[in-house]
């Protein structure tokens, strides 16, 4: 993936968040603060616009670029989450132009343990980390298995996707939700339902599908 | 949805700019968010903020012996690290910033953003967590006790100490010591609808109370049946005694969730102050009104702290801001 394609996944992800928010929020209503889908909407927008503007020349550049945007105008707890993914998932591709299947491996790892850290969160807690975990699992499977790019992120998006699922029966553990305890039983968590949508238009970008 | 509002996503820009208007000696930063006064050189800057909806809370408490700058963040949103940051650089007066941070999730993390930016651009910065909602039992399972009407004494509290001239540390230490003394309980009897989405934020029947509600419309211990004020009031001091025993001098907010008429706050108030007399507690201070709400939930919140003479000292302080004033 060249910086071209890293720029196309954001405005993707940007465009797959801005169809869903609607389902975000009534997510995030059910079991949170029913802001998710209109925060996380501003918060891609400003990011795919300040990749327009940014001189970003590098993979690493567009995604850091993306988190400090997703940190800034995002707000709630998913901003500076989603923000510090990106932009450790920046710092780990350094300067490389070209990244390659092992490369964006390490950059999905990186992401997930910035997450990780900064939330204080773990898998099994009903957050986003429940669908990115499976997903980083199942990329690094595939890319060990010889798939390419393209093969490794369809396999990391559809096992976001199982995550998202397993989230349903979770009892959530932190964040807003957490004060709902057994009430959040039987939902979907938001967090995960972005990441979901962040994987898909990951997925989309390498197989070359996207608009 | 009825509102006096012009469209939704305009409703805090419009908010601000009326804020402005109402108070010409504030300073109000449109582009980076942000309500301030000075800096003051020598003096430690408070900052605090968070999502609006909440009014006064923060913005009304900017001015002589309380914040320095509040970072108002969408209805129910947290405040973002850019704005946050703005806000502590204009209030530096050399003696280092001390930020007032609720305990929710976005809070916390958007305040963490913003001390480490400060702090790589050289500025000195603390941190004082409030988290007095007694309502929140479970803290291991959940994102920890909530920061409710607690607030507003630890804003009131360390900003005197702020005015006379406590250094940063200490103003950290006095806003903890507030924080550990003081308990929260609110009880919501209807709901709250957040402009951006139209709808409510929850539901509740219409004889039904939400026990332990937080000040977001998040749910508290239990779901009850509309009773009488003294019954709430008992509710709410029990929990609070059961977690922190009610005696000697207190100081007592009776605070109105937003559509609760202050007519009914005084027949809690009045509930209160018996419950607290037969426990053989002294009420040495009070507030009795609209401090911290959640848009028009009707409801009320009781927060109780133990005083000292050297709180109840800095409670008389002199304070002039938009919510409260006195002594000046």
């Amino acid at each position: 993936m060249d910086t071209s394609a890293f720029r196309a996944w954001v405005h993707e992800a940007a465009r797959l968040i801005a169809d869903n928010a609607e389902n975000l929020t009534r997510l995030d209503a059910a079991i949170g603060d029913g802001d998710h889908g209109v925060n996380l909407r501003r918060g891609f927008q400003a990011a795919d616009e300040m990749l327009d503007k940014a001189e970003a020349e590098t993979p690493g550049a567009v995604l850091q670029t993306v988190g400090r945007a997703l940190i800034s105008k995002t707000g709630g707890a998913s901003g500076p989450l989603y923000g510090t993914g990106f932009r450790q998932a920046g710092k780990a591709l350094a300067d490389v132009t070209e990244v390659d299947v092992a490369k964006l491996g390490s950059a999905l790892e990186a992401a997930f343990n910035g997450i990780q850290q900064l939330g204080a969160a773990h898998e099994g807690d009903k957050t986003m980390l429940d669908a990115l975990g499976p997903a980083v699992t199942a990329y690094q499977v595939a890319a060990e298995g010889g798939a390419d790019i393209a093969g490794a992120t369809r396999a990391a998006a559809e096992a976001a996707e199982r995550g998202l699922a397993e989230t349903v029966p979770m009892l959530a553990r932190k964040g807003r939700a957490s004060y709902l305890g057994e009430r959040t039983i039987g939902h979907e968590d938001p967090g995960a339902a972005s990441t979901v949508l962040l994987m898909r238009a990951l997925a989309t970008v390498t197989a070359g599908e996207a608009p | 949805m009825k509102k006096l509002i012009n469209a939704p996503d305009d409703v805090l820009t419009d908010a601000l700019v009326g804020f402005a208007a109402a108070y010409p000696d504030l300073t109000v930063n449109l582009e980076d968010r942000y309500i301030s006064r000075g800096p003051t050189a020598g003096k430690v800057g408070l900052v605090s903020g968070g999502g609006s909806g909440h009014e006064p809370l923060h913005g009304g408490f900017v001015g002589f012996g309380m914040l320095d700058a509040a970072c108002p963040g969408e209805v129910f949103t947290s405040p973002v690290p850019d704005q946050l940051l703005a806000a502590t650089k204009a209030v530096d007066g050399g003696a280092g910033v001390l930020h007032i941070v609720k305990n929710y999730t976005g809070d916390v993390l958007n305040f963490q953003m913003a001390a480490e930016l400060a702090g790589d651009d050289g500025l000195q910065v603390e941190s004082v967590l409030v988290n007095d909602d007694v309502a929140v039992e479970n803290s291991t399972y959940t994102a920890g006790r909530r920061g409710t009407g607690g607030t507003v004494f630890v804003e009131k509290i360390v900003g005197a100490a702020a005015e006379r001239g406590a250094d940063l540390a200490a103003c950290a230490a006095v806003g903890r010591e507030v924080n550990d003394r003081s308990r929260s309980f609110g009880v919501a009897l209807s709901t709250n609808v957040i402009p951006a989405t139209g709808k409510p934020g929850f539901e509740l029947g219409d004889t039904e109370i939400e026990i332990g509600v937080g000040i977001h419309g998040e749910p508290g211990r239990s779901r009850g049946q509309m009773t009488t004020a003294r019954e709430i009031a008992g509710v709410a001091l029990e929990a609070i005694h059961a977690d922190m025993p009610l005696s000697g001098d207190l100081l007592v907010m009776v605070n109105g969730l937003g559509g609760t008429p202050l007519i009914e706050l005084y027949v809690v108030y009045a509930a209160v102050a018996e419950f607290l007399e037969s426990r053989g507690a002294t009420i040495t201070r009070n507030l009795v009104g609209n401090y911290i709400t959640s848009l028009e939930m009707a409801g009320c919140s009781i927060t109780v702290m133990r005083m000292t003479p050297e709180l109840t000292e800095l409670w008389d302080a002199p304070v002039q801001t938009p919510a409260l004033r006195w002594g000046r």
